[in-house]
């Protein structure tokens, strides 16, 4: 019985929000409901982890669905990269099931909670499983899975431009989502074959062709929507602000970086990188958008009031620094894209979570509500601080080691430009942190009642369990620069 | 449209051909065109003709929402439960020849089930869809 | 390139055109069309049209339907294809769902499904508010200054501001 649970794991991972979620749906009250998404969260988390192990020793792991061997059926392939992916999603949300309690019960109407976790679940579902999948279209569809409950995730939010934010979402990531499936269909045309591996096999032979060029085109577009590389970044600004806190928290740590993982599984998996970046020019394209994202992302995080909005452009910048990192094509480049996944996963749920303990506490969330609230919630405005530190890339945190990495990558093809660049843009996200911790720390509150309240201690704990992991990455980084190293040293050895 | 008696004895005699078509096309799916999707849109079809015919609050007491959310869902349970038994006899997620003694015969209720589940799922959230869509323009007329 | 080559791109291919048609004029409609419902029309069309791409890749000339029938020899069109598209249509249903949904909500919240109106209703809200958070920011460095002398008064004055910023974005 064990080694059957052993050698069922690969597929628990999905099946098990899968299962959950009509539960919830079924048992129709918020409680309970809550209870099956943190039990399930925290399973899928435990099951990560073992996993992960697995890999460490033993290598890639291989799963097929239903008896029909990989290259006619679906295959859920565990490796180095993908399992790196998959912690930071189960992790993020476990830890987004202690917060999202007592914040969900503030913010979303009691009887809707239940319909909540649903779409949560599907959500982690659709997440977990384009991270594992070995098969293209079987990729597309959890796409959409999580692309779908996390529209009607945002729309959920209380003010009614979320309603509107969640349209423009639905449309573009509809665009998006559609794109992916021209491309595959080119690959499928060609090649004959759905098995990500076996593509790559057969992908040699007719790479030449108009049709895979064009095939990749609309991969890389219709991904590039979805983790919003400038210039397709517009739905995120609006979507992150006027999501529920917990949502914010949790879409923007884990959806974008999925999608990114995606594109990182097509680009050196599928296609290659000797295919992708030395005969067409796409890592120069990725670059060019890289920088320009994560300049003015920055520039227009400094000017927002909102400070959700502020910390949605951020994350735009952010992107930017993963596929710059992507974008050269190196084993440094690459390594510093995927430690930054998941520094800034971890970074930016710390961010928004510490954004929803404020409006827990003011119903409202721009600069001037949360002015002097550094006395008044001491705990959440130092994991501001910290966190906010992280993101800047202050030594001994998680962001500095990634940055690090990066400037290195930089460094190593000479491109003193780019350097300049990464500095700029992280001396602009010090304007923008010290502008609301100068609000938190250094102004007079705009209410005087003086109540010393911190928000829960649930949701506080969670902020810091998050901020905690971004520290101990800083001090203790070797064990996932390690990780993603062999990752990376994986992926450029699969597509030479 | 109450006072339209041909609609009314017309849809009558339809609604029960619909839905044993319905289920042919449900239960047929595994030799012949058909399966889930297609019989499930189809079972919807009849309960939403139902509807237009007599009134939305008549079907809601005929099918009431609170049953369809109930067996929406556990039309996926039934879809990812027979997956799941397949794992607890000791194959993988799926797998429909470890549902019975023999490969042969576990395809087959591997399919039936599993195209059953779809099949209740897909008729209940139609159904669940028209009714929340038919609703709220009535609720917003009557305030 | 002779006038037979270009019938033949033209006519044998006649499929692909189609696709490309139908997706481009959807494409069109989303990027076009104020009105969220015709949006989200455009956007089915082009959906439809990556489906139309994928049955027609699945075509064999001379084919006939995938259905196993006694002691047949005949050719059978790809059925992966429609598989495959069977799901993106469900995938399709369910968008087009979510986005109708969200529409009688907007329509419900705004009072219209004009891109143009919302967005207007958007901005004007926009406004307000940021003109109210300089204030409050002015207000607030001001106190800053005078609070090092005397911060008698400051509870006074910030209570009016917080009232004055309770315009209403609140859904009702």
């Amino acid at each position: 019985m064990i080694t059957q649970f052993l050698s069922q794991m690969p597929v628990l991972l999905v099946v098990l929000p899968l299962l959950a979620a009509p539960v919830c749906v079924i048992v129709h009250r918020a409680a309970p409901s809550w209870f099956i998404y943190a039990l399930t969260s925290w399973a899928c988390f435990a099951i990560a982890f073992l996993l992960f192990v697995q890999v460490r020793i033993g290598g890639p792991i291989s799963y097929v669905l239903g008896g029909w061997p990989p290259p006619f059926g679906i295959e859920l392939r565990l490796d180095a990269l993908n399992m790196l992916v998959v912690l930071l999603v189960t992790g993020i949300a476990a830890i987004a099931s202690i917060y999202a309690r007592a914040s969900i019960a503030a913010e979303i109407p009691r009887e809707r909670a239940y319909l909540f976790y649903a779409a949560l679940l599907l959500c982690l579902c659709g997440l977990l499983g384009i991270s594992i999948t070995g098969d293209a279209f079987n990729l597309f569809v959890f796409l959409e899975i999580s692309s779908l409950s996390s529209y009607s995730l945002i729309a959920m939010g209380a003010k009614r431009r979320a309603l509107l934010s969640a349209f423009q979402y639905l449309i573009m990531g509809t665009i998006g989502g559609t794109f992916l499936l021209i491309g595959i269909g080119f690959l499928y045309m060609m090649t004959g074959s759905l098995n990500m591996a076996d593509i790559a096999d057969r992908l040699p032979a007719v790479s030449d062709t108009r049709t895979v060029e064009a095939g990749l085109a609309f991969i890389v577009i219709g991904l590039s929507l979805k983790f919003a590389l400038f210039p397709l970044h517009i739905w995120l600004p609006n979507a992150y602000t006027y999501a529920p806190s917990a949502v914010s928290a949790f879409i923007a740590a884990t959806a974008t970086k999925v999608a990114v993982y995606a594109l990182i599984r097509f680009l050196f998996t599928v296609f290659g990188a000797a295919y992708a970046f030395g005969q067409l020019p796409l890592g120069e394209v990725l670059m060019v958008l890289a920088v320009v994202a994560m300049l003015s992302g920055s520039v227009a995080a400094i000017f927002q009031t909102d400070v959700k909005r502020l910390l949605a452009w951020s994350s735009v910048a952010q992107m930017g620094y993963i596929v710059l990192g992507l974008s050269m094509a190196s084993a440094t480049g690459l390594t510093a894209a995927l430690a930054h996944i998941v520094n800034h996963g971890i970074i930016k749920g710390a961010l928004f979570m510490v954004a929803g303990a404020l409006f827990w506490r003011m119903r409202a969330i721009s600069i001037n509500d949360v002015a002097g609230l550094g006395r008044r919630m001491p705990l959440t405005a130092a994991a501001f601080v910290v966190a906010g530190l992280a993101l800047i890339g202050v030594p001994a945190t998680g962001g500095f080691i990634s940055k690090w990495l990066l400037l290195e990558a930089v460094m190593e093809d000479a491109h003193y430009g780019l350097a300049a660049a990464i500095l700029v843009s992280s001396l602009l996200s010090v304007i923008y942190i010290g502008r609301v911790v100068e609000a938190l720390y250094f102004r007079d509150p705009a209410d005087n009642d003086g109540k010393t309240a911190e928000a829960p201690v649930s949701m506080v704990a969670a902020t810091w369990v998050l901020v905690g992991a971004s520290v101990a990455l800083g001090l203790y980084a070797s064990p996932l620069v390690e990780t993603a190293e062999r990752a990376a040293a994986g992926l450029l050895g699969s597509g030479a | 449209m109450r006072e339209h008696t041909v609609l009314r004895v017309v849809v009558k005699l339809l609604i029960a051909p619909i839905l044993i078509f319905a289920l042919y096309v449900q239960f047929h799916g595994d030799y012949s065109p058909g399966g889930g999707f297609q019989a499930g849109v189809i079972f919807a079809a009849a309960i939403i003709l139902y509807a237009l015919i007599f009134g939305l609050a008549e079907a809601r007491r005929a099918v009431p929402p609170g049953v369809l959310r109930v067996i929406g869902a556990l039309g996926v349970l039934l879809y990812a439960g027979t997956g799941v038994y397949a794992m607890l006899s000791g194959g993988n997620f799926l797998d429909y020849d470890y549902l019975a003694h023999d490969a042969v015969h576990g395809q087959h209720y591997g399919l039936l089930l599993v195209e059953f589940g779809v099949g209740l799922t897909v008729s209940s959230v139609i159904t669940s869809v028209f009714y929340v869509f038919a609703g709220r323009g009535r609720r917003r007329e009557q305030s | 390139m002779s006038l037979a080559t270009i019938a033949d791109a033209f006519f044998g291919l006649f499929n692909y055109w189609i696709v490309i048609v139908l997706m481009m004029i959807g494409f069109y409609i989303v990027i076009s069309h104020d009105n969220l419902v015709k949006k989200l029309i455009g956007l089915n069309l082009f959906q439809t049209s990556v489906f139309i791409f994928y049955i027609s890749m699945g075509k064999i000339a001379g084919s006939t339907a995938p259905i196993l029938t006694e002691g047949d020899e005949a050719v059978y069109a790809h059925p992966l294809p429609h598989v495959l598209i069977l799901t993106a249509i469900v995938v399709g249903v369910a968008t087009m769902a979510l986005g109708l949904a969200l529409v009688v909500r907007i329509h419900e919240a705004y009072g219209s499904i004009e891109e143009d109106d919302v967005l207007a209703a958007d901005f004007e809200t926009q406004d307000s508010e940021a003109a109210t958070e300089r204030a409050r920011q002015r207000s607030a460095e001001a106190r800053q200054q005078a609070g090092a002398r005397d911060d008698a008064d400051d509870g006074h004055r910030a209570g009016g501001e917080r009232a004055a910023d309770g315009h209403g974005d609140e859904r009702t």
